[in-house]
């Protein structure tokens, strides 16, 4: 506790309440600090490790963010958070970021006034039943009991589904994704639902993997990606265009391993120079410093490394890149030009 | 004797035999095994039953427990070492001991600041516990709290010196001010102990050097059990004196007093700690200005004292009630004034009827401080619901991690409930 905080009590009366927000890129440099908020724990996407290090996918993007605007890919405050308080920690300001794993929606981002600046990672509900259940089809699981997490779009979708099949099905409600593995291998629930990503992920940890099979249907779109207030563009620039650098670092082969070389000169792609800060005033346009974006790839790599390295198939949640390849190889991971 | 039956009777013993053993079925483990288990067929029945049941969780549990994998580095391993055999992997508790008991705050160098203060919390709680330990031990029991508080969140050890004299500062004002009268001192010693401290926070902030002897630990990594223990310890014994000003508040005959504890009482305990601790948690930021840090574990500390001080008030009443009214009637003949009155004769008698509701509360209490894992604290059962069970090398993994846990919760709780039966076998002074 610092000491701040301990006479903090005593001076908030002292401190006029309705001090104007100053631009959060503004506070963040202040601060010398990013406070991202990020899940309690999803496996591949965010967990501290024994080291009480955190790691993952989403992680990852805090950490380039801190690095394009800090030059510090260490200068994150993580802020757990959960389903519930995700987004009443983003609107009070407790977090500048949130990069949970959360699905953009019209209503999150017209009702509840936050701007997602991209999508990191194109999912869709699945749903995995045990092999023995014989079920090939979302469509025969008439009177199937569900478990399913709450305060997520997925309780949602999966309403609309049934409805819409004019099935029935008896939901059981589930805090977590820990909570909702260990209920469906009890035998809780005949159906476990939720992103097909969170799937495999649980799947690969199976004891039997192969005793479950995931159903082909794919009910809904669940873009993730990073947010951040309404209202603070600049800010929404920042976080927006650090997500785009990964990506276009992905496209134009710009890899944790050459980037010191290429960032070293202006290289013969105009682009990459661009994106790089060796050509051009990218980094002034955004208040950042030209190497904004060298720094952000050089953390832990480009989007592809970043993929590969937390939940691809080298690891042991084995996701393909499927809908997430960059465009030129059929997906839909596509970022607008740096120019 | 002997003689005079000596012509009429052939033989006379004139010895007591010896006593012999009864036989091996009217005594010993086969007479109580014939009683009390086998003594009728509805008996026997039942016997068989539970040895049934019993075998059914040993041939369950023995195997897992003492077939258990202890040194693998993540789930697939330890699934590997056995082969397919029934067994726990242990592992993930020695892999991930160091969260589990201290959160992911601490260098690896530095767990043993967490371990001291928690050594010495039984150094500065002994001489409150048990009254035969010398009265100077109190000193470090005052001294306890802000030597933990140095070790624990580490940064400037001007912070908890400043703390302390303020206290200091606000005592002497009140032993001052309370020969006139008893408000004077309170208000007087919280305003010179407020100043105190709003001053010192300037002068501490401006000669605090960058780098500090024992590093600055932020609250939101405190984490594991040494945060339970943390609220725990720090909730309940904070919660004590509150509770009783409450009780005494609540019976007073000042109506302001009186009713400000009534509504207090009743309030809280009319809301449940969860949506309390979700106030403290979210609620709350929106009503500071930006910027403002107010610290996540004060903000819980807070909650949960002004929580469980609301139940051992209506614990603490009950205990006065208790109490005959001439006991009251006693004292106000000896023309002992309010404070005299209660410190010499109400209170001992009323808080020793209430230890076991106190205890209860007490134990509660410490149980609910996993109530925080909700709103995304990584105490116990928040780390292992967090961080472990999502990461990549231990998914998967449930038993083993709650075992632990009950364990220790059942230890610490245990502990807590056998004291409070000394406690009060010692205070038993009646004689019934």
């Amino acid at each position: 506790m610092k000491k701040s905080v301990f006479f903090g009590a005593l001076t908030v009366a002292g401190v006029a309440a309705g001090v104007a927000a100053a631009g959060t890129l503004d506070d963040v440099k202040a601060r010398g600090k990013l406070n991202c908020g990020v899940t309690t724990g999803l496996v591949g996407f965010a967990a501290p490790d024994a080291n009480g290090e955190w790691n993952g996918f989403d992680v990852a993007v805090c950490r380039a963010v801190a690095a394009a605007v800090l030059g510090d890919a260490s200068a994150v405050e993580f802020v757990p958070t959960t389903g519930k308080t995700r987004f009443t920690a983003l609107a009070s300001g407790e977090i500048d970021m949130l990069a949970r794993n959360t699905t953009w929606t019209f209503s999150r981002d017209v009702d509840l006034k936050f701007t997602f600046v991209g999508v990191n990672y194109y999912d869709g509900q699945g749903f995995m039943v045990p092999k023995e259940l014989g079920v090939s089809s979302a469509k025969d699981l008439d009177g199937a009991t569900v478990c399913i997490q709450t305060g997520t779009t997925t309780e949602l979708n999966l309403a609309d589904f049934f409805r819409s099949n004019n099935i029935n099905y008896e939901p059981v409600p589930i805090e977590t994704n820990a909570e909702a593995q260990q209920q469906y291998l009890a035998g809780a629930c005949d159906v476990y639902t939720t992103d097909a990503s969170g799937l495999a992920a649980t799947r690969a940890t199976f004891e039997a993997p192969g005793d479950h099979v995931l159903l082909p249907e794919i009910i809904s779109k669940e873009p993730l990606g990073p947010l951040v207030r309404h209202g603070d563009n600049e800010w929404g620039d920042v976080v927006r265009w650090t997500l785009n650098a990964l990506i276009t670092a992905e496209e134009l082969g710009v890899t944790s391993a050459n980037i010191a070389d290429m960032a070293s000169a202006a290289g013969g792609n105009p682009e990459i120079n661009r994106l790089l800060g060796t050509e051009g005033t990218l980094g002034e346009m955004l208040g950042l410093s030209a190497d904004w974006a060298k720094n952000a790839i050089a953390v832990s790599g480009n989007y592809g490394e970043i993929f590969e390295k937390n939940i691809g198939e080298s690891t042991p949640i084995g996701l393909a890149r499927g809908l997430n390849a960059q465009w030129t190889d059929g997906g839909l991971i596509y970022s607008p030009p740096f120019r | 004797m002997s003689d005079t039956h000596a012509h009429s009777v052939a033989y006379v013993r004139e010895t007591q035999l010896p006593q012999q053993p009864p036989p091996s079925t009217a005594a010993g483990p086969v007479k109580w095994t014939k009683d009390n288990l086998f003594s009728n067929i509805p008996y026997t029945i039942l016997t068989l039953a539970a040895i049934y049941c019993i075998y059914l969780i040993l041939s369950g549990f023995l195997p897992w427990a003492l077939n258990g994998v202890w040194n693998t580095s993540n789930i697939r391993e330890c699934r590997e070492v056995l082969e397919g055999a029934t067994g726990g992997c242990f592992s993930v508790l020695t892999e991930r001991w160091n969260q589990l008991v201290f959160g992911t705050g601490y260098e690896r160098s530095q767990y043993w600041r967490p371990t001291l203060a928690f050594a010495l919390l039984f150094v500065a709680a002994a001489p409150v516990l048990f009254q035969k330990l010398p009265k100077g031990m109190l000193a470090f029991t005052a001294i306890y709290p802000f030597l933990a508080f140095y070790l624990i969140w580490g940064g400037t050890i001007y912070t908890p010196i400043l703390a302390m004299v303020g206290f200091v500062v606000g005592y002497v004002v009140y032993s001052r001010l309370v020969a006139g009268s008893f408000a004077a001192g309170f208000f007087g010693g919280l305003a010179a102990a407020v100043v105190t401290w709003w001053l010192g926070g300037i002068v501490v902030s401006a000669i605090t050097p960058d780098e500090t002897f024992l590093a600055a630990v932020p609250s939101r990594d405190m984490g594991g059990f040494m945060l339970n223990m943390i609220l725990g310890v720090v909730c309940v014994s904070l919660s004590l004196p509150i509770g009783i000003a409450l009780a005494l508040g609540r019976q007073s005959n000042m109506p302001i007093i009186k009713w400000i504890c009534v509504i207090f009482i009743e309030f809280i305990r009319g809301v449940p700690l969860i949506t309390l601790l979700f106030v403290a948690n979210v609620i709350l930021a929106f009503f500071f200005p930006p910027g403002t840090n107010f610290d996540l574990i004060l903000r819980v500390i807070i909650m949960i004292t002004m929580f469980s001080a609301a139940y051992i008030a209506e614990v603490i009443r009950g205990g006065l009630a208790a109490l005959p009214r001439g006991q009251y009637e006693a004292a106000d003949s000896l023309g002992l004034d309010y404070a005299q009155a209660m410190r010499l004769i109400i209170l001992p008698q009323a808080l020793k009827i209430s230890i076991p509701g106190i205890v209860n509360v007490a134990v509660g209490l410490f149980k609910d401080t996993t109530l925080v894992s909700v709103i995304s604290m990584f105490d116990l059962v928040g780390m292992i619901r967090g961080p472990i069970l999502a990461s990549t090398d231990w998914n998967g993994v449930y038993w083993e991690l709650w075992a632990f846990a009950i364990t220790l919760f059942f230890v610490v709780c245990y502990g807590i409930s056998q004291y409070s039966q000394w406690l009060e076998r010692q205070l038993a002074t009646d004689h019934r």
